[in-house]
């Protein structure tokens, strides 16, 4: 029962990371089409920048904003200055793009930061609680975790939902010329696409880093599972981003619990497809005309 | 047709392009330098080269890669001072980013283009025992490979030519286990392990002793950074003592972990996993300050068998921070550092002992012959014979007490196989004046 | 596109080329035998360790040549495709660890092969239901759990640590014959080089012929737009399973020498970064292009080395220098793709097929 309980708790906050992570997928593709596989190094970078502050003497809540600051300049510069220029005519190119990207910006926070681990702080506790004989594997922390995580999708939903900003955005992924047409300044949204997913990316990245280790690679692991899960719940839903995300957060955990760490990642890939046979884009997109 | 024609000329013209692109810079067949002594291969008047390959990227990185810039600080030392016979070492470093085939090529690249005279300090089981067989078979001495597995050393007519260096996973462990049947023999022993050779190899050991102690065996693989359902199950099989043969990065994790899932068992890592200074500097700051390095490790178990960057009134420490300080990088002296340090000074020592005019199958003669009787920063001393190639035979076990390391034993000396675990009884080497072994 | 009639003398030998050259499959083939040629040339000249380098140039260039069909062709993104070579190596492996004696070798290569393509198939099925980012998302995850499963299953396959091979024996009938003819000694370097490239030229003669034939015209249909193929009668699903299929024998058969070159097969040599090198490989190469894959592999064999002594001479530490190497190929990779998506090869082509038509138009 204990374990049970502790396996479940791990997966939810888990679970909260991987939605994090899909989120700001979620969003690059929904306001531009692209698929971001250089999300993670771009939130590491944010989270080394935020180290860089906090090592400075600053407080954490400084580093953290600065990290979410500069994930906004960092996405909109990216977007800017080398996807605007791919050529859209193959899917494929975007996604070469992003891996080239990937390689770079791993390589140069590696140069740059040296390799070796650093320690990250946490903003709120990092021990469990007992209630009575049982063991709550619960932290401050990953409260905090949890929380910040439906705060931004709360947020996000408002925007695109509610919003005429939101609205610009979806227009302009979807139909672009159409956009144009009505009046959407469409490379503008685009830009904004990328700098609020980017964001979202930092924020994954810090909720990561607290309490843990950071190397250039810290977050690598999270690529997968991440891009899993906003597969999963569909690429095109933010509420299929936190679903997807807790999906593999809790299903992994209990097989990395249950059944050993070695078959995460075939469980991972079983899940994908096993959800992919049954619903081909993911469990909560809308209906798009495909099959012939 | 034209197109047709032209169109096996750009074959052609590409298979050769791409050909000649990969001869330039063939250096045609391949020199030998034989003398009658022996093959004096990267070995000049003024110079000895010698190689190595080392994880300096990817996941394996943190920590490990800090290993050869110890080494390259001691050998700038020693070069500074005249090097060793008129000759100055060279020491080219690789990065193999822990991928065993990659290893391959940059080994392949070590021996047959920048042509070492040994491959010094190899790291990693798994990528070592990729290229073993090649280094033995081409007759270049495979010098104090890092990595506590037995099979650099157990079998020398297998591999004439390979020399372990650190005390391996089984002479750990047995140590753990014979100090833990000792002085806890009620205890209900938990293992933490990484899932390799490392934790397979002291297991092993470990179960020689403690076997009705064991009440659950808990593994985790390197790069997935979730020990949750580990530490879980060894809270649930009500582990208060745990053993823990892991890399320092594990040993932070499996703290952290165990914080939030309220368990605190006594914990005995190996001497791999308890960088004091390293697994400190990362919780420190977890506590928000509140406690700092050592501290946050309180009661922790762990074994030494060379004096690290804690014993700060060790003149082996003392000399480390020279050479650190003149020829590092500015960067803090860890205890890999230290290792990288230790092991070139081993280097060294062999280099001296192949005397004026080295050959490859001198220094391993050397080696066999006369490693026995090296004196270094080792507490314990080399098994090297022609029996065993092994290295360093035993270590000290000492407790964190008010954040300081504390001996609990005088240094224990072991085997692998059967022979039981004593006291070593030598007395502790103090290092030259000029820090350059004689 | 008929040969010319008349048997004049001198036209003699132009009517005989014309006829070796008149279809692709022959084309392929003389293409074939001359890079054989050349193999053999430049492999008795060159010093070992040029030997093995060239070796991974053409294990990676047969799996790249497998995935530029898969992706270029087919259109199909794999990211995956470490795991296909990893199924190879570890069959290879273990029947290497069995077996000795002359023809180890063929077995070996057909072996994985073989299994490999069971595999592919399997993947195949699964992804021929998926498109773009999912497609994508999919091998991605794949590439991660093929090494996982060496890990649990680490009573076969060596866990972590992985399976040491021994070097395939040079069969003595063949050592003789090379020293015979060229009064060289076969070395295993040699040995596994000749292998490899031999391999390489018969696997890219097979897919030469499978992409200029009507397997090769439907794989480009479907990508080019699934709804006119299906209505054309082309089925879908078959011509993409196809695909994967091929590619995958390809990375296994891969695999297989890679496994024989490095003399080991472990779980860490099968990262994600693997499958991003040779996608790399085939986007700087050209998509499509197997002259591309040969390029790219050749690229990404030879830049990191060059690269990384280019830093240590510069006075880099030994860690930044190890780092420019994926960061010169990363950008390298980006610039290609900005600038000329169609990769070198591809944006050569292009550039002589409009200077043809623009001349043309001159006229």
């Amino acid at each position: 029962m204990q374990q049970l309980l502790t396996i479940l708790l791990n997966g939810v906050t888990s679970g909260m990371i991987y939605a994090a992570f899909a989120l700001a997928l979620v969003l690059i593709w929904r306001s531009t089409r692209i698929v971001n596989f250089a999300q993670a190094p771009m939130a590491m970078l944010t989270t080394y920048i935020a180290l860089v502050v906090i090592d400075a003497g600053y407080s954490y809540w400084i580093g953290f904003a600065a990290a979410l600051v500069s994930g906004l300049i960092l996405g909109a510069l990216v977007e800017r200055l080398v996807i605007r220029f791919v050529d859209s005519s193959s899917h494929i190119n975007a996604v070469i793009l992003t891996l080239g990207l990937f390689i770079v910006i791993h390589a140069l926070a590696a140069i740059i930061f040296g390799n070796q681990f650093r320690s990250f702080p946490a903003p709120f506790g990092l021990t469990g609680r007992t209630i009575g004989d049982m063991n709550i594997a619960l932290t401050g922390y990953d409260i905090f975790k949890v929380v910040a995580v439906l705060i931004v999708f709360g947020l996000l939903v408002l925007l695109f939902r509610f919003t005429d900003l939101g609205l610009k955005m979806r227009a302009s992924a979807f139909e672009q010329e159409v956009a144009k047409l009505l009046g959407v300044r469409v490379s503008r949204m685009l830009t904004l696409g990328w700098a609020l997913a980017a964001v979202v990316g930092s924020l994954a990245g810090l909720l990561i880093a607290g309490g843990s280790l950071v190397h250039p690679g810290y977050m690598d692991s999270i690529v997968v599972f991440g891009f899993v899960a906003a597969v999963l719940g569909g690429l095109d839903s933010p509420g299929g981003a936190v679903v997807g995300g807790l999906l593999m957060g809790i299903g992994l955990s209990f097989v990395s619990g249950y059944l050993g760490q070695d078959l995460v990642a075939l469980a991972a890939l079983i899940i994908l497809i096993v959800v992919l046979l049954l619903r081909p884009s993911g469990l909560f997109a809308g209906t798009a005309a495909r099959r012939v | 047709m034209k197109s047709s024609i032209s169109l096996a000329a750009r074959v052609t013209a590409l298979t050769a392009a791409v050909a000649l692109v990969a001869a330039c810079g063939a250096g045609g067949r391949d020199e030998t330098e034989e003398t009658s002594e022996g093959s004096t291969v990267g070995i000049t008047d003024t110079s000895v080269k010698i190689g190595g390959h080392f994880p300096l990227t990817g996941v394996a990185s943190p920590g490990y890669s800090e290993i050869p810039t110890g080494a390259q600080a001691y050998y700038d030392f020693v070069n500074a001072a005249g090097g060793i016979n008129g000759r100055q070492i060279e020491y080219v470093v690789r990065d193999d980013a822990y991928d065993p085939t990659t290893t391959t090529q940059v080994v392949n690249e070590l021996v047959l283009q920048d042509e070492v005279f040994a491959v010094v300090g190899g790291l990693g089981t798994a990528t070592h025992s990729a290229v073993v067989d090649f280094l033995n078979e081409e007759g270049v001495p495979d010098l104090f490979v890092s990595s506590g597995a037995i099979m650099w050393g157990n079998d020398p007519e297998q591999y004439p030519n390979t020399f372990g260096w650190q005390p391996d996973y089984q002479v750990e462990g047995k140590i753990i286990g014979d100090w833990v049947l000792e002085n806890r023999p009620d205890a209900k022993v938990g293992l933490f392990l990484q899932d390799d050779d490392l934790g397979r190899d002291s297991e092993e050991a470990v179960r020689q002793y403690l076997d009705d102690q064991i009440v659950e065996v808990v593994r985790y693989t390197s790069g997935n950074t979730d020990v949750a359902p580990q530490i879980a199950a060894l809270q649930a099989a009500g582990a208060d003592l745990v053993l823990g043969f892991n890399v320092p990065s594990y040993t932070a994790l499996s703290q952290l972990t165990s914080m939030r899932l309220n368990y605190d068992p006594e914990w005995f890592y190996s001497s791999i996993g308890s960088d004091v200074n390293l697994v400190g500097s990362l919780l420190g700051r977890f506590s928000e300050g509140a406690i700092t390095g050592a501290q946050s490790l309180e009661g922790m178990i762990s074994l030494e068998y060379i004096p690290g960057v804690d014993s700060t009134d060790n003149p082996w420490t003392q000399l480390w921070q020279q050479v650190w300080d003149e020829h590092g990088s500015g960067e803090p002296l860890t205890n890999y550092r230290v290792y990288g340090m230790s092991q070139a000074y081993a280097f060294v020592q062999a280099l001296q002992a192949a005397g004026e005019n080295p050959t490859r199958e001198g220094i391993v003669a050397a080696i066999q012959d006369g490693g026995m009787d090296f004196e270094g920063p080792q507490l314990a001393p080399y098994r090297y014979s022609e029996e065993s190639h092994l290295g360093i035979s035993g270590a000290s076990v000492f407790q964190i007490q008010n954040g300081v390391p504390e001996y609990l034993t005088p240094v224990l000396q072991t085997d692998i196989g059967d022979s039981p675990v004593e006291e070593y009884t030598g007395e502790p080497a103090t290092p030259p004046e000029n820090g350059i072994p004689e | 596109m008929s040969t010319s009639v008349t048997k004049s003398p001198s036209t003699g030998i132009t009517t005989k080329w014309a006829q070796l050259t008149a279809t692709p499959v022959r084309r392929h083939f003389v293409a074939a035998v001359i890079g054989l040629i050349v193999i053999f040339a430049v492999l008795e000249s060159v010093s070992t360790f040029r030997q093995s380098q060239l070796t991974s140039v053409a294990y990676l260039a047969i799996a790249a040549g497998g995935l530029t069909l898969l992706t270029g062709i087919n259109g199909q993104l794999s990211l995956g495709h470490g795991a296909f070579m990893a199924v190879g190596a570890y069959t290879a492996a273990l029947i290497l660890r069995a077996q000795d004696g002359s023809w180890v070798v063929p077995v070996v290569l057909l072996a994985a092969t073989a299994v490999s393509t069971l595999v592919g198939f399997v993947v195949g099925v699964a992804a021929a239901r998926l498109h773009g980012p999912y497609l994508a998302g999919a091998t991605l995850a794949l590439a991660v759990a093929v090494p996982g499963l060496a890990l649990y299953f680490s009573e076969y396959l060596g866990g972590e640590q992985g399976l040491t091979i021994p070097s395939p024996a040079v069969p003595t009938f063949l050592d003789d014959a090379m020293f015979f003819i060229t009064g060289n000694d076969l070395s295993s370097t040699k040995f596994i080089s000749y292998i490899s490239w031999t391999l390489l030229v018969v696997v890219f003669f097979l897919l030469a012929n499978v992409s200029s034939s009507r397997i090769g015209r439907r794989w480009r249909a479907v990508r080019d737009d699934e709804v006119a193929a299906e209505l054309a009668g082309i089925d879908l699903g078959r011509a993409r399973i196809l695909a994967f299929v091929v590619s995958a024998a390809c990375a296994g058969a891969a695999g297989a020498v890679l496994a024989m070159a490095s003399r080991i097969a472990a779980p860490s040599g099968f990262t994600l970064v693997l499958s991003l090198t040779l996608l790399s490989a085939v986007v700087i190469g050209g998509l499509g292009t197997l002259a591309g894959a040969l390029i790219g592999a050749a690229l990404l064999t030879y830049i990191p080395p060059v690269v990384t002594n280019l830093g240590l001479d510069l006075g880099l530490s030994s860690l930044q220098s190890a780092e420019l190497a994926p960061l010169v190929t990363g950008v390298f990779t980006v610039l290609v793709i900005l600038f000329a998506p169609l990769g070198l090869v591809g944006s050569y082509r292009k550039w002589r097929f409009t200077r043809k038509f623009a001349r043309k138009g001159e006229k």
